[in-house]
Protein backbone atom coordinates (compact mmCIF):
# COMPACT_ATOMS: atom_id res chain seq x y z
CA UNK A 1 0.00 0.00 0.00
CA UNK A 2 2.47 2.25 1.49
CA UNK A 3 4.50 1.51 -2.02
CA UNK A 4 2.00 1.66 -4.12
CA UNK A 5 1.86 5.81 -2.90
CA UNK A 6 5.63 5.86 -2.35
CA UNK A 7 6.87 5.39 -6.13
CA UNK A 8 4.21 7.34 -8.52
CA UNK A 9 5.15 10.30 -6.19
CA UNK A 10 8.46 9.52 -6.06
CA UNK A 11 8.61 9.75 -9.95
CA UNK A 12 6.44 13.01 -9.69
CA UNK A 13 9.01 14.48 -7.34
CA UNK A 14 11.84 13.64 -9.32
CA UNK A 15 10.41 14.66 -12.87
CA UNK A 16 9.18 18.01 -11.15
CA UNK A 17 13.13 18.54 -9.90
CA UNK A 18 14.08 17.56 -13.64
CA UNK A 19 11.71 20.53 -14.74
CA UNK A 20 12.79 22.56 -12.58
CA UNK A 21 16.45 22.40 -13.79
CA UNK A 22 15.59 21.72 -17.37
CA UNK A 23 12.80 23.83 -18.69
CA UNK A 24 13.42 26.91 -20.29
CA UNK A 25 11.20 29.40 -18.81
CA UNK A 26 11.16 30.54 -15.03
CA UNK A 27 7.59 30.22 -14.94
CA UNK A 28 7.91 26.42 -15.87
CA UNK A 29 10.42 25.75 -13.71
CA UNK A 30 8.05 27.77 -10.70
CA UNK A 31 5.09 25.41 -11.67
CA UNK A 32 7.58 22.13 -11.47
CA UNK A 33 8.53 23.19 -8.21
CA UNK A 34 4.81 23.23 -7.20
CA UNK A 35 5.33 19.52 -7.93
CA UNK A 36 7.95 18.74 -6.43
CA UNK A 37 6.73 20.54 -3.21
CA UNK A 38 3.53 18.55 -3.39
CA UNK A 39 5.10 15.22 -4.26
CA UNK A 40 7.03 15.97 -1.06
CA UNK A 41 3.56 16.66 1.08
CA UNK A 42 2.51 13.42 0.02
CA UNK A 43 5.67 10.97 1.20
CA UNK A 44 5.86 13.29 4.14
CA UNK A 45 1.72 12.05 5.06
CA UNK A 46 3.52 8.30 4.55
CA UNK A 47 6.24 8.67 7.00
CA UNK A 48 3.73 10.28 9.50
CA UNK A 49 4.45 13.76 9.86
CA UNK A 50 1.04 15.28 9.69
CA UNK A 51 1.80 18.51 10.48
CA UNK A 52 4.92 18.73 8.32
CA UNK A 53 3.16 17.56 5.33
CA UNK A 54 0.21 20.64 6.24
CA UNK A 55 2.93 22.85 6.88
CA UNK A 56 4.74 21.76 3.85
CA UNK A 57 1.80 22.80 1.65
CA UNK A 58 0.61 26.35 3.54
CA UNK A 59 4.02 27.61 3.45
CA UNK A 60 5.90 25.94 0.46
CA UNK A 61 3.19 25.28 -2.07
CA UNK A 62 0.94 28.23 -0.54
CA UNK A 63 3.15 31.09 0.12
CA UNK A 64 6.63 30.57 -1.52
CA UNK A 65 5.72 29.23 -4.81
CA UNK A 66 3.24 32.23 -4.77
CA UNK A 67 6.01 34.14 -4.34
CA UNK A 68 7.88 33.49 -6.92
CA UNK A 69 5.01 33.48 -9.64
CA UNK A 70 4.33 37.20 -8.70
CA UNK A 71 7.55 37.76 -9.12
CA UNK A 72 8.23 36.08 -12.36
CA UNK A 73 4.99 37.65 -13.57
CA UNK A 74 6.54 41.48 -11.92
CA UNK A 75 9.70 40.66 -14.40
CA UNK A 76 7.95 39.82 -17.14
CA UNK A 77 9.94 37.95 -18.29
CA UNK A 78 8.98 35.97 -21.37
CA UNK A 79 12.36 33.88 -22.12
CA UNK A 80 14.51 31.95 -20.02
CA UNK A 81 18.44 33.20 -20.36
CA UNK A 82 20.29 34.25 -22.95
CA UNK A 83 22.07 31.70 -25.12
CA UNK A 84 25.00 30.10 -23.10
CA UNK A 85 28.08 31.93 -23.43
CA UNK A 86 30.52 29.28 -23.75
CA UNK A 87 29.90 27.49 -21.18
CA UNK A 88 29.10 23.61 -22.46
CA UNK A 89 32.42 22.22 -20.60
CA UNK A 90 31.28 23.83 -17.59
CA UNK A 91 28.14 22.57 -17.91
CA UNK A 92 29.50 19.18 -18.49
CA UNK A 93 31.70 19.42 -15.80
CA UNK A 94 29.17 20.55 -13.36
CA UNK A 95 26.70 17.64 -13.96
CA UNK A 96 29.82 15.24 -13.69
CA UNK A 97 30.15 17.52 -10.16
CA UNK A 98 26.78 16.56 -9.13
CA UNK A 99 27.02 12.86 -10.24
CA UNK A 100 29.98 12.31 -8.02
CA UNK A 101 28.13 13.84 -5.54
CA UNK A 102 25.67 11.69 -5.36
CA UNK A 103 28.23 8.54 -5.76
CA UNK A 104 29.12 9.26 -2.45
CA UNK A 105 25.84 10.56 -0.61
CA UNK A 106 24.73 6.73 -2.46
CA UNK A 107 27.69 5.01 -1.20
CA UNK A 108 26.78 6.28 2.42
CA UNK A 109 23.05 5.36 2.40
CA UNK A 110 24.87 1.88 1.48
CA UNK A 111 27.04 1.74 4.01
CA UNK A 112 24.36 2.26 6.61
CA UNK A 113 22.99 -1.09 6.07
CA UNK A 114 21.49 -1.84 9.46
CA UNK A 115 18.91 0.55 8.46
CA UNK A 116 16.87 -1.35 6.18
CA UNK A 117 13.71 -0.99 6.98
CA UNK A 118 11.60 2.14 8.31
CA UNK A 119 11.12 0.58 11.45
CA UNK A 120 8.03 0.26 13.96
CA UNK A 121 4.74 2.11 13.19
CA UNK A 122 4.82 5.34 15.13
CA UNK A 123 2.71 5.51 17.83
CA UNK A 124 -0.62 7.35 18.09
CA UNK A 125 -0.03 11.37 18.18
CA UNK A 126 3.43 11.07 16.18
CA UNK A 127 4.16 14.10 14.33
CA UNK A 128 0.66 15.85 14.62
CA UNK A 129 0.65 19.04 15.77
CA UNK A 130 0.49 18.52 19.30
CA UNK A 131 3.78 16.66 19.53
CA UNK A 132 5.21 19.20 17.29
CA UNK A 133 4.49 21.90 19.61
CA UNK A 134 5.21 20.15 22.74
CA UNK A 135 8.92 19.14 21.61
CA UNK A 136 9.26 23.14 20.42
CA UNK A 137 8.36 24.82 23.52
CA UNK A 138 10.20 22.35 25.38
CA UNK A 139 13.59 21.78 24.16
CA UNK A 140 13.18 23.62 21.44
CA UNK A 141 12.16 27.01 23.16
CA UNK A 142 15.64 28.91 22.06
CA UNK A 143 15.64 28.23 18.44
CA UNK A 144 12.23 28.78 18.59
CA UNK A 145 12.50 32.13 19.66
CA UNK A 146 15.91 32.78 17.54
CA UNK A 147 13.54 32.03 14.46
CA UNK A 148 10.93 34.68 15.22
CA UNK A 149 13.90 37.04 15.40
CA UNK A 150 14.84 35.69 11.95
CA UNK A 151 11.59 36.20 10.58
CA UNK A 152 11.26 39.66 12.43
CA UNK A 153 15.03 40.55 10.28
CA UNK A 154 13.15 39.22 6.93
CA UNK A 155 10.48 41.07 7.23
CA UNK A 156 12.69 44.76 8.18
CA UNK A 157 14.90 43.86 4.97
CA UNK A 158 12.51 43.02 2.74
CA UNK A 159 10.45 46.39 3.70
CA UNK A 160 14.20 48.40 3.30
CA UNK A 161 15.09 46.71 -0.11
CA UNK A 162 11.65 47.27 -1.49
CA UNK A 163 11.27 50.78 -0.24
CA UNK A 164 14.64 51.19 -0.32
CA UNK A 165 14.44 51.97 -4.26
CA UNK A 166 11.13 54.12 -3.81
CA UNK A 167 12.58 56.44 -1.57
CA UNK A 168 15.26 56.78 -4.18
CA UNK A 169 12.90 57.60 -6.97
CA UNK A 170 10.54 59.77 -5.14
CA UNK A 171 13.81 61.97 -4.27
CA UNK A 172 15.26 61.55 -8.08
CA UNK A 173 11.54 62.67 -8.87
CA UNK A 174 11.57 65.73 -6.43
CA UNK A 175 15.07 66.59 -7.13
CA UNK A 176 13.74 66.65 -11.03
CA UNK A 177 11.05 68.51 -10.50
CA UNK A 178 13.25 71.32 -8.18
CA UNK A 179 15.77 71.52 -11.22
CA UNK A 180 12.47 72.24 -13.47
CA UNK A 181 10.89 74.75 -11.25
CA UNK A 182 14.14 76.82 -10.45
CA UNK A 183 14.61 78.72 -13.87
CA UNK A 184 11.36 79.65 -13.99
CA UNK A 185 11.41 81.42 -10.36
CA UNK A 186 14.60 83.04 -12.12
CA UNK A 187 12.99 83.98 -14.90
CA UNK A 188 10.07 85.37 -12.65
CA UNK A 189 12.34 87.29 -10.48
CA UNK A 190 14.09 88.93 -13.42
CA UNK B 1 6.63 -0.99 3.45
CA UNK B 2 8.75 1.07 2.13
CA UNK B 3 12.69 0.77 3.33
CA UNK B 4 14.19 4.21 4.45
CA UNK B 5 16.75 3.90 1.94
CA UNK B 6 14.81 4.20 -0.74
CA UNK B 7 13.96 7.79 1.17
CA UNK B 8 16.92 8.67 1.85
CA UNK B 9 18.18 7.84 -2.24
CA UNK B 10 15.29 10.03 -3.59
CA UNK B 11 16.73 12.86 -1.11
CA UNK B 12 20.31 12.69 -2.75
CA UNK B 13 19.11 12.47 -6.04
CA UNK B 14 16.79 15.73 -5.92
CA UNK B 15 19.75 17.36 -3.77
CA UNK B 16 21.65 16.33 -6.94
CA UNK B 17 19.58 17.81 -9.21
CA UNK B 18 19.44 20.88 -7.50
CA UNK B 19 22.80 20.91 -7.39
CA UNK B 20 22.79 20.70 -11.27
CA UNK B 21 20.54 24.14 -11.69
CA UNK B 22 22.51 26.01 -9.08
CA UNK B 23 25.79 25.34 -11.24
CA UNK B 24 24.50 25.09 -14.54
CA UNK B 25 21.28 27.47 -14.71
CA UNK B 26 21.89 31.48 -15.29
CA UNK B 27 18.76 32.81 -14.68
CA UNK B 28 18.95 33.89 -11.14
CA UNK B 29 15.21 32.68 -10.63
CA UNK B 30 15.61 29.21 -11.20
CA UNK B 31 18.92 29.06 -9.42
CA UNK B 32 16.81 30.24 -6.53
CA UNK B 33 14.06 27.60 -6.99
CA UNK B 34 17.29 25.12 -7.52
CA UNK B 35 18.33 26.23 -3.74
CA UNK B 36 14.78 25.49 -2.65
CA UNK B 37 14.64 21.67 -4.47
CA UNK B 38 18.10 20.97 -1.98
CA UNK B 39 16.28 22.77 0.98
CA UNK B 40 13.73 20.30 -0.01
CA UNK B 41 15.27 17.21 -0.39
CA UNK B 42 17.45 17.75 2.86
CA UNK B 43 13.73 17.99 4.50
CA UNK B 44 12.83 15.30 3.19
CA UNK B 45 15.62 13.15 4.58
CA UNK B 46 15.20 14.40 8.23
CA UNK B 47 11.56 13.53 8.30
CA UNK B 48 12.15 9.86 7.04
CA UNK B 49 15.09 9.47 9.41
CA UNK B 50 12.96 10.92 12.06
CA UNK B 51 10.48 7.96 11.30
CA UNK B 52 13.06 5.83 11.39
CA UNK B 53 14.54 6.58 14.85
CA UNK B 54 10.68 7.41 16.22
CA UNK B 55 11.85 10.79 17.32
CA UNK B 56 10.71 14.22 16.99
CA UNK B 57 13.86 16.09 16.75
CA UNK B 58 14.00 15.85 12.90
CA UNK B 59 10.32 17.38 11.95
CA UNK B 60 11.73 19.83 14.43
CA UNK B 61 14.80 20.26 12.48
CA UNK B 62 12.21 20.71 8.92
CA UNK B 63 10.18 23.03 10.86
CA UNK B 64 13.31 25.49 10.95
CA UNK B 65 14.26 25.04 7.92
CA UNK B 66 11.14 26.04 6.50
CA UNK B 67 11.18 28.99 8.46
CA UNK B 68 14.50 30.15 7.36
CA UNK B 69 13.47 29.05 3.76
CA UNK B 70 10.85 31.52 3.85
CA UNK B 71 12.61 34.60 5.23
CA UNK B 72 15.35 33.87 2.53
CA UNK B 73 12.68 33.17 -0.54
CA UNK B 74 11.36 36.95 0.74
CA UNK B 75 14.64 38.52 0.98
CA UNK B 76 16.70 36.72 -1.72
CA UNK B 77 13.95 37.67 -4.36
CA UNK B 78 13.29 41.33 -3.38
CA UNK B 79 17.31 41.93 -4.08
CA UNK B 80 16.56 40.06 -7.34
CA UNK B 81 13.53 42.52 -7.95
CA UNK B 82 15.91 45.13 -7.24
CA UNK B 83 19.18 44.55 -9.59
CA UNK B 84 16.19 43.89 -12.13
CA UNK B 85 15.39 47.35 -11.10
CA UNK B 86 18.95 48.93 -11.51
CA UNK B 87 20.28 46.66 -14.23
CA UNK B 88 16.88 45.50 -16.08
CA UNK B 89 18.88 41.50 -15.97
CA UNK B 90 18.14 38.84 -14.00
CA UNK B 91 21.47 36.96 -15.60
CA UNK B 92 24.04 35.90 -12.71
CA UNK B 93 26.93 36.53 -15.28
CA UNK B 94 25.64 40.01 -15.29
CA UNK B 95 26.09 40.69 -11.94
CA UNK B 96 29.05 39.90 -11.17
CA UNK B 97 30.55 43.01 -9.37
CA UNK B 98 30.32 44.04 -5.97
CA UNK B 99 30.36 47.70 -6.68
CA UNK B 100 27.09 49.02 -7.48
Amino acid sequence: MELALFIPFAALALAGGLGVIASGRAIHSALSLLLVLSSLAVLYLLLGAQFIAVLQVIIYAGAIVVLFLFVIMLLHMATGEPAARGVRPWRAGATVAAALFFAALLSAVVRTRATADLGAAPGFGFGTAEAVGRTLFTRFLLPFELASVILLVGIIGAVVLAKGALTLRVHAESRAADEAEEPREEALTR
Amino acid sequence: MVPLPAYLVLGALLFSLGMIGVLVRRNALIVFMSIELMLNSVNLTFVALSRHLGSMDGQLAVFFTIVVAGVEVVVGLAIIVEIFRSRATVNLDDVDLLRG
